[in-house]
């Protein structure tokens, strides 16, 4: 069973306060906080191996270059990827879903061929599809979600034809927590030869994810909701289809060599990785990634989804209150609803009690526009997160509801 | 009142809370309240103010060479700082209102109550209250699609 207590001094942020208030993090779908050993491994590039990676001769960009790819065979293991050169460092998952975006459609997206995105992905996975959609005159098309919030995989399977390329999903909801079946949508996908992209984003924090398994195409994901540090990413991909790819940006480091007449392109992944990569962040990512391993290991899977279902259970009892996604198959996060305040009111509310939450469209404009909502106020946690937290949070949600209440 | 007056008796009541960020929202919320409401024909796009993250309508009228604000906001927390600024710039000439210094957002440390993003959206607003009472100062019949009219007394 996982040491809550143990876990928290790992994270010296959770002793700050807020407003005088002790701090309750509950915002960790927009990003985690990062334990200390990430930290410290930050600080110990800097100090002790900082150097350009991959073609310095000296000691030092030795030490630099296998640190920085010790990383991609960490993220291989973790998430199954069949070889090391499938996992391509990013700024994070918007830049992932763009560079398969742009570069997949300059090889097999073509006039009158259509791009599925669902009703609940995140800005990130819907605008770089438009984009390329509207340059080469394919079609955007959406698979709808049921009341429970949940994909409605009947629609999906009527709305794929042949001339369905590309499907582009979300693994969990950033904001019904709804978990997608991914296994089931690349099935159907891969027999209408459609390429699948996942958005990781809040699936790899919470899930055990192996790539073969799910047999997605791509699966893109970001540093910082894994605690690790902001900035950088990964995109996975399958290997023959990377290797077809064109590249995605041009400059130093994706290059084997340049003539003014023709450049030709390195192999992979660095073919992916235009101009120097962010060194330091890549490197403390590993200790991110065994971190999280590690902690996976210890169950904290169980422990978030304690969180989940204790909280769930204590805001139904609170009057006026609507939950957003009701899936079964739901984790880390709950939107909801206060009858009578906009979630902006709320949110400046338990800030001022020390409680950080989300409030908002949460990046899915077009998801609260399906909701028929124009926002939501979103808890969400992570490893570190207690149930005595959920308990003071409930409180204050209830006081400052009653306070509402009173006034009218 | 002069605009200076009020923006001292709104230091002074304001100093009741101390600092204490939830009282000071709760107060913003309740001055936000007894805003006279904006008919739903001025919530539109066409009298948002661009650059806040809640919704806020604002409409400017002209009289006697005094500027009268009217505003609404989807947010009980913006309605609020929306209503301070009324309270302040409301019924003034047009010049003062373009002339005011706002020293007492400061003083009463409206950004650390607010925030970053939420100051922005209050930049915004005076920002746009300046641009109407300039018009009606200038006599232009810019922006003249806003709600923006003149009138004398006996109109």
């Amino acid at each position: 069973m996982i040491d809550i207590a143990q876990v928290r001094r790992d994270f010296k942020i959770l002793n700050e306060k807020i407003n005088g208030k002790p701090l309750i993090y509950f915002d960790n779908a927009a990003t985690s906080q990062k334990p200390q050993v990430v930290v410290d491994a930050l600080l110990n590039y800097y100090q002790q191996i900082n150097s350009n990676v991959h073609r310095g001769v000296h000691s030092l960009a030795e030490k630099a270059t296998n640190a920085f790819e010790k990383t991609r065979e960490t993220v291989r293991g973790f998430i199954n990827a069949k070889f090391t050169e499938e996992i391509i460092f990013t700024k994070g998952t918007t830049e992932g879903i763009n560079l398969v975006a742009r570069s997949l459609s300059k090889i097999s997206l073509e006039k009158g061929d259509e791009v599925i995105v669902s009703a609940m992905e995140h800005h990130a996975n819907i605008v770089p599809w438009q984009m390329v959609c509207d340059e080469v005159g394919a079609k955007l098309k959406v698979i709808p979600i049921t009341l429970k919030g949940e994909l409605d995989l009947d629609s999906f399977e009527s709305l794929i034809t042949p001339k369905t390329k590309i499907v582009a999903v979300i693994h969990v909801s950033n904001v019904l927590g709804t978990v997608n079946d991914i296994k089931g949508i690349t099935k159907t996908a891969h027999k209408h030869n459609a390429l699948v992209l996942v958005d990781g984003a809040q699936g790899i924090p919470h899930l055990d994810v192996d790539v073969q398994d799910l047999d997605c195409d791509f699966y893109a994901f970001s540093a910082h909701k894994v605690y690790g540090p902001t900035g950088i990413g990964v995109l996975y991909g399958k290997k023959e289809l990377l290797e077809k790819m064109p590249p995605f940006l041009g400059g130093g480091e994706m290059i084997s060599e340049v003539t003014f007449e023709k450049t030709t392109y390195n192999e992979l992944p660095y073919k992916f990785e235009a101009g120097t990569p962010n060194i330091g962040d890549v490197i403390a990512f590993d200790s991110a990634v065994n971190y999280l391993k590690q902690k996976k290991e210890e169950n904290i899977v169980a422990h978030e989804n304690e969180l989940l279902e204790y909280a769930t259970k204590k805001l139904k009892e609170i009057e006026g209150i609507k939950i957003v996604g009701e899936s079964d198959n739901k984790i880390s996060v709950i939107s909801f609803i206060v009858e009578g305040i906009h979630s902006f009111d709320l949110g400046m509310m338990l800030d001022a009690q020390g409680i950080e939450i989300r409030t908002g469209h949460h990046c899915a404009q077009p998801l609260m526009r399906a909701l028929g909502i124009e926002g939501t106020a979103r808890v969400s946690f992570a490893i570190y997160n207690t149930k005595e937290e959920v308990d003071i949070f409930v409180e204050e949600l209830k006081r400052i509801v009653g306070k509402f209440a009173r006034k009218k | 009142m002069s605009i200076d007056q009020k923006q001292k008796e709104i230091i002074e009541e304001f100093q009741l809370f101390e600092g204490d960020k939830e009282s000071t929202i709760f107060h913003l919320m309740e001055i936000g309240e007894s805003l006279s409401p904006l008919e739903d024909e001025y919530k539109t796009d066409k009298y948002i103010i661009k650059g806040c993250q809640s919704k806020v309508w604002l409409i400017a009228e002209c009289k006697d060479g005094n500027v009268n604000f009217r505003a609404d906001s989807n947010t009980a927390i913006t309605k609020g700082i929306i209503s301070l600024l009324i309270r302040v710039l409301s019924g003034e000439k047009a010049k003062s209102i373009v002339d005011a210094d706002l020293y007492f957002i400061k003083e009463i440390g409206m950004g650390n109550i607010i925030g970053t993003q939420r100051s922005n959206g209050l930049v915004a607003m005076i920002k746009q209250m300046k641009l109407f009472a300039l018009a009606f100062h200038n006599n232009e019949p810019a922006m003249s699609d806003l709600k923006l009219r003149h009138t004398r007394s006996n109109d």
